[in-house]
C-alpha cells in the first residue's frame, strides 16, 4: 500500500549524525566515577574447578575487587528461559539447563567466565585477569554432535543422564504412505555449520545505580530491552519502574544481542549496587567469538519420496541440533529449521524429528537466518539429488512442486518458533522463480554459455533455489505517538534498533497518517523509560509487528485530532481533512488549525474536561498477529571455479524477494544485500571450528574468515515482487534475513554444477577451496 | 602505575600535549583521552578497520598503534571531515547511496577512502573493492559502499 511516504526510497533520518560520528555507541559512554570490568575466562572446554586463587589480582593497584562464584552466594542461579518451552507441540520433551552467569565447580565451555575483575581502568582489569590462577581437573570434552547424543558420552551436565536437551517429532500426512506411493526414494546425510553473528560492534553494558533515587539505568545494545529490564528487576527484587534500559546506537545485532541474563548483565547490575559506582564492560573480539552466542552445526538424515515425473510425495528429516553448553533459547533454531524445510513446496507427507544436544561449546542462539538456512539447505540439496537421479533439470523439479499463487493461505501442519501452526499467508512463489531464472539468463547459460566456456577449459556453473522467510511472529509490539506543541511527532516503541533504519521507516508510516514530513517525526526505540511493553527485535519482525502498531497508534491520533478540531472549527468530522500538518475544512481551506495548536488545546490547564476525554494528541496501540507473515523468493548464482585451486568466484547473483509492501525500498534492498553477504560467508568459509578438546580455533578475524568487499559478487541484481500480506493493514512482511537463507544452497548447487564432470556432490555447506578439493578427490575415488 | 610519557601531536588541526602510559593504544587515546568517539573499535587486532584514522596523511589502524608512536604527528579522524549540516562529499555520497546501516564501521571506511581518493581520484569498481577490502562491514554487503565511492569520486572531481 503506497502513500506519500510509504513505499518511497527516502534518505534516512539517522544518517547525518551517524556519518559524522555524532552519535553515542555503548563504549562512547563515560560516567563520573565509572569502573571497568573484565572477565577471567575458562581455558578448558570441560573441567572441574579445583581452586581459584585471586590473591595476586586483588593486590594489583587500581583493582577494586575480584569475584568468583563463591563471592556471590545464592545470587548465582541458572537464568530464566529466554523463550517459552515447547509445550504447544504434542509429545515434545526438553531438559532446560540455562545459562550460569559464572562457572560454579565446573566449566562447560572454553571462554565461560570463572571470575570477574572490577578496576579503575579496562587496562588494569585485564592485567588482573592474568594474575588469577585457576586449578582445573580437565574432563573429556563433548564436541562431536552425534557422539554427544550417544549413550555413555561424557555429560555436559552431570545430573541429566544424557546430553539430550530436547526432542520434537512432527508429521503431516504419513511418510510411510508417501514411500508406498512413490517410484523413488533418495537418501542423504548432511552436515551444516553456521556462522557467528560477528556484529562490528561487540556486546557491552554500562550500569549505573542511583543509591538515593534507588533507580538503575542500564545502557546496553540489546535486541530485547524489555526482557533485560524485567529480568534484572526480578533478579534484584526491584520494580520494573526502578530499572530503565536504554539501547544506545548499536553497531549491528544479527541475533546474539537478543540474549539477556548473560554473565555481564547478571553480575554487573549486582556489583553496581554493591559498589555504588557505575561499571562498564565492553567485550573484545576474542570474547565475542568465544563466549557470546552463535549458531552451530546440525546433522540431517533426509529422505525424499518422488514419482518418476519429479512430483515430490514426501520428505523425511531426522536431525541433531547442537545447543552448546546451555539451552536458554530452547528450540527456536531447530523449530525454524522444521518450518522452513517444507514450506513453499507442495509436499503432502512430511515427517520431521530432531534431537537438541548439549555439547561443550558456546551457547547456540539465533543468528540472522536462525535455522531457516538449514531447512532450506536440506530441501534444496535433496531436490538437486532427486533431479540428478531422475535426469531432470534443476529448475524444472522446483517448478513442478512449488505452491501456486492461488493456494494461500496454506496450512503447513507444522508448529514453529511462535508455537502456532505455520501458515503461508500469501505469496506468488512460481513468479519469483520464473523472474529469477529470467534475470540470471538460465536457459542461455545452460544452452550456450556453459558449453562454450567449458570447451575453453573454464569451470562455470549455475545454481537456482527457492526459499521462504517466516517473519513477523507474535506475540505483539506496541507504540505510543505524541504530537508536540511544535507540531512535530514523537513515536516510541519497545523494540530496539541495530541499524535497520527504523528512525526512517517508522517515521514514514507516521508521516503518511498524520500528514507531516518524515523529518518531523522523531522515533525512539529501545528505551524502556519511554515505552515499556514488547518483545524485541528478532525474526524479521520490526517493521511488520512494531510498524503496524505504529500505524494503528497514528490512526488513533489522527482521529483524535479530527474530533478535537471539529469542535474548534465548528465543522463535522466528515468535512475535515488532515493536510500538511493542519486540520482544515475540506471546502474552506482557510478554516484550519495546526496540529501543534491542537496539541496545546488538547492539554487544557484550567476549566473542566469532558467525561471520558483523554488529554493530548497522543495514543497508544498494540498489534499482535495470529501467525507470522511469510516472505519468499528465489535466488540464482553463476560461479566460476578454478580447477587447480578450487577458488570460487561468484560472477553473478540474481534474487527476487517478496516482502509485501516495502515501506522504504532503498532500506529493503540494503537489508537484502547484507543478508546475501552473510549467506556468502556462510556458504563459503565462515566457520567456527572447534578442535577435539572443545577449543575454538577460529577466535579472531585472522582465523574466522569474514566476507570482504572482494568476496562479493561483481554483480547483484535484485527483483522485487509484492504480494501484500492480508494479516496487517499495510500488507507488510519482514525481509531482514531473506538474503542469508538460500545462499548456501544456491552456492553448493552452482559449484557442483561447475564441477559436474567430476560427479562431485556436496553434502555440507561452508565450501572453502580446501573442502571443495577434498570432496572432488573423494568423488574421483581419491 | 607505569611511567608516563609526554607526547605532542595535532589531532584534526588542534595541538595536544598529553602524558600517557606507553602501552595506551592510539584508538583509546583518541576516544577516551580526547573524547573523539567517532572513531570506533571493532576487533582490537588490526583486522576490521573500524578504527582507521589518518596519521600524517596515511590511513592506519589506531587499535594496533600506541599513542606514543604518533608523537609529533598529525592525526585526522572522522570528526575532521564534515558536520551534519555541512557534510563532506564522501559523506553525502554514503547517505545518497545508502552505504551505511548501523554506522559503526563507517568512520573507518571514510578515512580509508578519503586517503585512497586522494591518491586515485578516478578508480574503477575493481580498484574500489580492493581499496576497501581491509574494512569490514556486516550490514551492507559492500554493494552500496562501492557505489558511494564512485559517486564521491565524481562529486570530489567537480568540486
Amino acid at each position: 500500500m503506497a502513500g506519500k511516504f510509504v513505499h518511497q526510497s527516502i534518505k534516512r533520518n539517522e544518517d547525518p549524525d551517524l556519518i559524522t560520528g555524532k552519535v553515542q555507541f555503548l563504549d562512547d559512554i563515560e560516567l563520573p566515577g565509572m569502573l571497568h570490568a573484565a572477565f577471567k575466562r575458562a581455558d578448558y572446554a570441560h573441567a572441574r574447578i579445583l581452586n581459584i586463587d585471586v590473591s595476586e589480582a586483588r593486590k594489583l593497584p587500581g583493582v577494586i575487587a575480584v569475584y568468583t562464584a563463591a563471592d556471590f552466594g545464592d545470587y548465582i542461579k541458572p537464568g530464566p528461559l529466554q523463550v517459552p518451552p515447547p509445550t504447544a507441540i504434542k509429545g515434545a520433551t526438553y531438559t532446560a539447563r540455562t545459562t550460569l552467569p559464572i562457572a560454579v565447580d565446573k566449566v562447560r565451555f572454553s571462554g565461560e567466565p570463572v571470575a570477574v575483575v572490577i578496576a579503575e581502568s579496562r587496562y588494569i582489569a585485564e592485567d588482573a585477569c592474568d594474575l588469577i590462577f585457576v586449578d582445573y581437573d580437565p574432563l573429556d570434552a563433548v564436541v562431536d554432535l552425534e557422539k554427544a547424543a550417544q549413550p555413555g558420552a561424557p555429560l555436559v551436565h552431570d545430573d541429566t543422564g544424557s546430553n539430550l536437551a530436547g526432542h520434537v517429532f512432527q508429521e503431516r500426512g504419513s511418510w510411510e504412505q508417501a514411500v508406498k506411493e512413490s517410484d523413488l526414494v533418495v537418501k542423504r546425510r548432511f552436515f551444516i555449520n553456521r556462522v557467528a553473528g560477528a556484529a562490528m560492534e561487540n556486546r557491552g553494558i554500562v550500569v549505573k545505580w542511583d543509591a538515593l533515587a534507588k533507580e538503575m539505568t542500564i545502557w546496553c545494545g540489546t535486541q530485547s530491552p524489555i526482557a533485560l529490564r524485567n529480568q534484572t528487576a526480578a533478579r534484584l527484587g526491584l520494580f520494573e519502574s526502578q530499572v530503565r534500559v536504554i539501547s544506545p546506537n548499536t553497531g549491528g545485532g544479527f541475533g546474539p544481542k537478543i540474549n539477556t541474563s548473560m554473565p555481564d548483565d547478571v553480575l554487573l547490575t549486582y556489583l553496581a549496587i554493591k559498589l555504588e559506582r557505575p561499571i562498564k564492560w565492553y567485550e573484545d573480539r576474542r570474547e565475542n567469538f568465544l563466549a557470546t552466542t552463535s549458531e552451530r552445526d546440525q546433522v540431517h538424515y533426509c529422505e525424499i519420496a518422488l514419482k518418476k515425473d519429479g512430483t515430490v510425495l514426501g520428505f523425511k528429516d531426522y536431525f541433531f541440533h547442537n545447543s552448546g553448553a546451555y539451552n536458554p533459547y530452547m528450540m527456536t533454531i531447530p523449530l525454524n529449521t522444521q518450518t522452513h524445510t517444507v514450506s513453499n513446496y507442495r509436499i503432502p507427507h512430511f515427517q520431521t524429528e530432531f534431537n537438541l544436544v548439549f555439547t561443550n561449546q558456546m551457547i547456540a542462539t539465533p543468528v540472522r537466518g536462525a535455522g531457516r538456512p538449514f531447512g532450506t539447505f536440506v530441501i534444496e540439496r535433496m531436490l538437486d539429488a532427486a533431479a540428478k537421479e531422475l535426469g531432470m533439470d534443476k529448475v524444472e523439479i522446483r517448478r513442478k512442486n512449488l505452491l501456486k499463487s492461488t493456494e494461500y493461505p496454506a496450512y503447513t501442519g507444522i508448529i514453529g518458533q511462535d508455537f502456532v501452526e505455520g501458515v503461508l499467508d500469501s505469496g506468488d512463489y512460481p513468479t519469483a522463480l520464473e523472474k529469477t531464472v529470467e534475470m540470471i539468463g538460465y536457459d542461455q547459460f545452460r544452452k550456450e554459455i556453459q558449453p562454450r566456456l567449458r570447451a575453453e577449459g573454464k569451470y562455470v556453473g549455475i545454481g537456482v533455489a527457492c526459499f521462504t522467510e517466516g517473519t513477523a511472529v507474535g506475540p505483539y509490539e506496541g507504540a505510543k505517538i505524541t504530537v508536540g506543541g511544535n507540531g512535530k511527532v514523537v513515536v516510541s516503541t519497545g523494540i530496539s534498533s541495530q541499524g535497520q533504519g527504523h528512525y526512517t521507516s517508522f517515521a514514514q508510516i507516521v508521516a503518511d497518517q498524520l500528514a507531516v514530513d518524515v523529518k518531523d517525526v522523531k522515533v525512539i526505540t529501545g528505551d524502556t523509560g519511554f515505552f515499556g511493553w514488547g518483545a524485541g527485535t528478532f525474526a524479521s519482525r520490526g517493521i511488520t509487528v512494531a510498524g503496524t502498531a505504529i500505524y494503528l497508534a497514528a490512526q488513533k491520533v489522527h482521529d483524535k485530532a479530527l474530533k478535537l478540531a471539529s469542535k474548534i472549527l465548528e465543522a463535522p468530522v466528515e468535512e475535515l481533512e488532515l493536510v500538511d500538518g493542519v486540520v482544515r475544512v475540506a471546502d474552506v481551506p482557510a478554516k484550519f488549525i495546526s496540529l501543534g495548536d491542537l496539541a496545546m488545546r488538547a492539554n487544557p490547564q484550567r476549566g473542566v474536561m469532558e467525561p471520558g476525554a483523554e488529554p493530548g494528541l497522543e495514543a497508544i496501540a498494540y498489534y499482535g498477529p495470529p501467525y507470522g507473515a511469510t516472505g519468499a523468493g528465489a535466488m540464482a548464482m553463476i560461479v566460476e571455479v578454478d580447477a587447480q585451486t578450487m577458488k570460487v568466484k561468484v560472477d553473478q547473483l540474481a534474487m527476487v524477494h517478496d516482502c509485501g509492501t516495502p515501506v522504504n525500498p532503498m532500506i529493503v534492498e540494503g537489508q537484502v544485500h547484507g543478508g546475501i553477504q552473510m549467506g556468502i560467508g556462510d556458504a563459503f568459509y565462515e566457520e567456527l571450528v572447534y578442535d577435539e578438546t572443545g577449543q575454538l580455533v577460529t577466535a579472531s578475524f585472522m582465523d574466522y574468515l569474514f566476507p570482504q568487499a572482494s568476496d562479493m559478487p561483481a554483480k547483484i541484481e535484485l527483483g522485487h515482487l509484492e504480494t501484500p500480506s492480508p494479516l496487517n493493514p499495510l500488507g507488510l512482511k519482514g525481509v531482514g534475513e531473506a538474503g542469508a537463507i538460500p545462499t548456501p544452497a544456491v552456492f553448493a548447487q552452482a559449484v557442483e554444477d561447475a564441477l559436474k564432470d567430476s560427479g562431485v556432490e556436496f553434502t555440507q555447506d561452508t565450501l572453502s577451496p580446501s573442502r571443495i578439493f577434498t570432496f572432488v578427490q573423494k568423488a574421483k575415488g581419491g | 602505575m607505569a611511567q608516563k610519557v609526554k607526547i605532542n601531536l595535532t589531532v584534526n588541526g588542534k595541538a595536544y600535549q598529553r602524558e600517557v602510559e606507553p602501552r595506551l593504544l592510539l584508538s583509546d587515546f583518541i576516544r577516551h583521552d580526547l573524547g573523539l568517539t567517532g572513531t570506533h573499535v571493532g576487533c582490537e587486532h588490526g583486522l576490521c578497520g573500524a578504527c582507521t584514522v589518518l596519521v600524517d596523511g596515511e590511513a592506519v589502524r589506531s587499535c594496533i598503534l600506541f599513542a606514543v608512536q604518533v608523537d609529533g604527528s598529525e592525526v585526522r579522524t572522522v570528526e575532521s571531515l564534515g558536520t551534519p549540516d555541512n557534510l563532506h562529499p564522501l559523506q553525502q555520497a554514503f547517505i545518497e547511496k545508502h552505504a551505511l546501516q548501523c554506522g559503526f564501521c563507517t568512520p573507518g571506511f571514510l578515512m580509508t577512502i578519503v586517503e585512497y581518493l586522494g591518491k586515485n581520484p578516478n578508480p574503477s569498481d575493481e580498484e574500489i573493492r580492493e581499496a576497501i577490502d581491509g574494512n569490514f562491514c556486516r550490514c551492507t554487503g559492500y554493494v552500496n559502499i562501492v557505489e558511494a565511492v564512485r559517486l564521491a569520486a565524481q562529486k570530489m572531481a567537480s568540486h
